[in-house]
């Protein structure tokens, strides 16, 4: 093997493109290492301060495509991180404009992006086809307005939960004419009122365009139009808001969505009545359906609607809200046995609905559909006998995450802890990557994760466990364990400081609310130099009261890194 | 009336005519200082909300105002500032965004009495939240002196929003002190800087319960006292409400000696929540005060398992 001459080792790696792979491949020797380091195109950096970007761009220096991560990812509905906590990217672009110019994808996740950093990108890179800023803040129109004017062969932009200040769409507005390379466009999140007359030219002339989702400030009555000129269109996102519910419009808008005959992908926000005229189109495009979003409001003919999903025989992907309740997940599962990802989300209205998803309903679908892969439930009673049922008929979930309505419900029948179904699932399903715990749970839970969830990479858990030793066990047991994420549990500084080496084998600990004190928080710091551990407690930095030992820490951010303290951190993020 | 209060409006703010147009300009760029980012339609809710506030001293009508305490009128104002707010279904102001521009008169706040006057307002808060619905009664009108007092503000240039939450924290000068030993004698250890201190109201939701309360920030000076009025308000309300098994919970919270608050511990079922300027539902209880106050439109109680939910949900409200 040794023998081997680069250029056909060069031929073999260009087939292995998945990052771990890629990272396995590295370890084998010096020239591997060297030849994967030259030939890596493709990088993606979970924590952007686990290293410094020249550092990156010295391993990697022919980067093509990379994808950086900066906040925390715990945003639920409630965003857990404050919103100033840093993940700034300007370091990054700085040494990616400099040494990077090939660039060809960015993507930015949780990252704080500034108005200076998204005009250099807009210059440094010629060859940009496609960036992504995900869930980040701290830019306006103004700059997005530059990266439309100048990136001439953008094909994907997508700005989802991205916060965009001073906007009132002239970003849209600057693609030049002669721009026709549009593939994706994503600005669902936008709050802005692009002009809809820009929006249908660009529409009509990108041939390519496969991916749109706009937001909600795209008036109703112009959506058709829309749609018309872009009949090529593989994904479609909207959120009709419309002042006063017009079935015309809303008619008019699912038969321009039927003509769009290549539609695999579909979702709708907003308030949205399915009137019975409106369902005869539906019920045309639902058959083609492979993803499906209804996060909305069914206002009326709920049942109407639940009968529509009897049409959704290919779909695999379905997020929805708990509206449908047990009758609509009866229909699911008897209908999409294909399904891969479900996720059910809660509906919250005032006054409240009397509709919702209990374990009966989470037992149809785990036998309906024995290919489900991620399944993320928000329901109001579950028992272990449902759970271990689930855990049987589909052991191929690799995403887990049940939230339920009261925070530490036991089975709703035995009132027993909810141990016995959560160990079903971590030892049925082998496979389990991500799983979140809801429910009463002790101690055993977290043993039975902590023996059977090999595979487990994400954990997150809400007032569980009764003693440190629950964090103990998965602490000590998952081997693959990268995140792990702890609210409001009895945890203290026992638990944090048992297993100190851990630390360095995960991405990131996130302990809010917990029993962990300031001092544990300073020993932990001091023994382990390669760990950045943060705190926030909701005061300044640079307020001279200091207060002792034994405080008990709101919020420990600890996370394995290169590159010693941030040097943006705000002031009330302590770094130890 | 109508008249009356753009004419205080227009004198105090330094410009402008009569009308209502008026209040809205010079209180949009009092807001402008203090760089909230006020959309016009917020900017024009605000408007009226703080003419009213104005014209709460010229008015011996109960229904005349809301609640416009400034510090200096600290004997009556608590009394002024929440009963009132209570009182006025006919305002209808349904905007969440209603109380964020006090803040810029909060937050040039006043020196000399300002502990008393803090004393003055939390207990006013409490007291509020006991009676609820008792009328207005009136007091001599103090036109001139909220005058002067409005005069006196200093109108700083707008500032880029993207550093104003830090510059203003640095400048805020305020020791904050969580620690189970209290926060009430550090809550008089509060400097202000020499300005006026207003009211901040805003608007709290619990999750279970139809009826809102609204709860004055600026009567507060640490998040522990803040958590426990609330604690208090919902908690007395809710033996009239039977919520879905959650009366058991508040009536644990009730039951809470002085010490931290269940509610920003995360031992309570529920969790404390405010909407930021973004329109984001962040926790209570990470960033330093004075930040906090500066960027919390409106407050809710969630349930944690809503909170830590498969978001994104979708509100019917929205």
């Amino acid at each position: 093997m040794s023998h081997f001459p680069e250029e056909i080792l060069e031929q073999i790696f260009s087939y292995i493109t998945h990052r771990r792979d890629r990272n396995a491949l590295s370890l084998v020797s010096k020239t591997w290492y060297d030849l994967d380091r030259r030939t890596r195109h493709s990088v993606s950096i979970g924590n952007c301060y686990a290293l410094s970007p020249a550092r990156s761009i010295e391993r990697f220096p022919n980067v093509r495509s990379l994808t950086l991560k900066g906040k925390p990812q715990l945003v639920d509905i409630v965003n857990w991180v404050p919103r100033n906590w840093g993940g700034s990217v300007d370091p990054w672009v700085v040494a990616l404009a400099r040494d990077c110019p090939d660039l060809r994808e960015l993507r930015l996740k949780r990252m704080l992006v500034s108005e200076p950093s998204l005009l250099l990108i807009s210059t440094s890179f010629p060859d940009l086809r496609s960036l992504g800023l995900i869930g980040c803040h701290g830019f306006s129109a103004d700059g997005l307005s530059a990266i439309t004017a100048k990136c001439r062969f953008l094909e994907h932009l997508d700005l989802q939960k991205s916060v965009v200040g001073n906007d009132s769409g002239q970003w849209l507005s600057s693609f030049p004419e002669n721009f026709t390379s549009l593939v994706s466009l994503n600005f669902g999140s936008l709050k802005g009122a692009v002009n809809v007359d820009d929006l249908m030219s660009l529409v009509a002339r990108c041939p390519n365009l496969k991916n749109l989702r706009l937001n909600k400030a795209v008036p109703l009555p112009t959506l058709p139009q829309i749609l018309l000129r872009a009949p090529q269109l593989v994904e479609l996102g909207i959120d009709p808001r419309a002042q006063h519910i017009d079935p015309e419009s809303h008619n008019r808008l699912y038969e321009a969505i039927r003509k769009c005959k290549s539609i695999q992908s579909l979702s709708l926000s907003g308030v949205l009545p399915i009137s019975l005229c409106c369902q005869v189109h539906l019920s045309a495009i639902f058959p083609k359906l492979i993803s499906l979003d209804i996060i909305s409001f069914i206002e009326v003919r709920i049942l109407g609607f639940i009968n529509l999903l009897k049409h959704c025989h290919k779909l695999q992907r379905l997020r929805i809200v708990d509206l449908i309740g047990d009758e609509g997940l009866l229909v699911v599962s008897s209908t999409c046995k294909d399904l891969r990802d479900l996720r059910i989300v809660p509906t919250y209205s005032n006054p409240p609905v009397n509709r919702y998803v209990t374990e009966e309903g989470i037992v149809a679908i785990s036998k309906g559909c024995p290919l489900l892969e991620s399944f993320q439930v928000f329901c109001h009673q579950i028992t272990n006998a449902a759970l271990i049922t689930v855990s049987k008929n589909c052991p191929g979930i690799t995403c887990f995450r049940l939230c339920l309505h009261q925070r530490q419900d036991p089975d709703h029948v035995t009132l027993q802890p909810l141990d016995e179904g959560f160990g079903a699932i971590v030892q049925s399903c082998e496979g389990l990557q991500r799983l979140s715990l809801s429910g009463l749970l002790t101690d055993q839970a977290f043993l039975y994760i902590g023996m059977y969830a090999e595979n487990l990479e994400t954990l997150s858990t809400t007032s569980a466990g009764d003693s440190d030793r629950a964090m103990l066990y998965v602490l000590n047991g998952c081997r693959n364990l990268r995140k792990l994420e702890i609210h409001s549990c009895c945890f203290g500084d026992n638990a944090l400081l048992a297993n100190l080496e851990r630390y360095e084998t995960l991405r990131f600990l996130w302990m809010q609310l917990c029993e962990v004190t300031l001092g544990g928080c300073k020993f932990l710091a001091k023994k382990m130099p390669l760990l950045n551990v943060e705190i926030i407690h909701g005061r300044d930095r640079d307020q001279g009261d200091y207060p002792d030992d034994t405080m008990k820490i709101r919020t420990l951010y600890v996370y394995r890194t290169l590159n010693g303290p941030r040097a943006d951190a705000p002031n009330f993020v302590w770094t130890l | 009336m109508e008249a009356d209060l753009g004419l205080l409006t227009a004198s105090g703010g330094g410009g402008g005519a009569s009308s209502g147009g008026s209040a809205s300009g010079s209180i949009s760029m009092l807001s402008k200082e203090d760089n909230r980012g006020l959309t016009s339609e917020e900017s024009s809710s605000y408007a009226d909300e703080s003419g009213l506030e104005l014209g709460l001293g010229l008015s011996l009508r109960g229904g005349g105002g809301r609640g416009g305490g400034r510090c200096k009128s600290a004997v009556w104002g608590p009394y002024a500032r929440i009963l009132t707010a209570k009182d006025l279904p006919s305002m209808g102001l349904k905007s969440s965004s209603d109380h964020k521009s006090p803040s810029s008169l909060s937050s040039s706040s006043s020196s000399s009495s300002s502990s008393m006057t803090k004393a003055n307002f939390s207990s006013g808060t409490k007291r509020a939240a006991d009676s609820g619905v008792s009328q207005v009664v009136g007091w001599p009108p103090i036109r001139a002196y909220r005058m002067n007092s409005l005069v006196n503000q200093s109108k700083s240039p707008p500032r880029d929003e993207l550093h104003s939450t830090f510059e203003r924290s640095k400048t805020k000068n305020e020791v904050i002190d969580l620690t189970n030993s209290g926060c009430n004698k550090n809550c008089n250890n509060v400097e202000r800087k020499g300005q006026p201190k207003t009211s901040l109201f805003v608007k709290v939701n619990m999750d279970g319960f139809p009826i809102g309360r609204k709860v004055d920030l600026s009567a507060h000076a640490c998040y522990e006292t803040l958590a426990k009025t609330l604690e208090d308000m919902f908690c007395k309300a809710t033996t009239t409400i039977g919520a879905r098994g959650s009366g058991m919970e508040e009536h644990d919270v009730m039951a809470e000696a002085i010490g931290s608050s269940k509610l920003l511990d995360g031992s309570s079922e529920f969790v404390l929540t405010y909407e930021d300027k973004d329109g984001d539902w962040m926790l209570v209880g990470d960033v330093p005060w004075g930040m906090f106050l500066n960027s919390a439109k409106r407050l809710r109680i969630m349930r944690t398992s809503e909170a830590k939910g498969l978001g994104p949900r979708f509100q019917q409200r929205d």
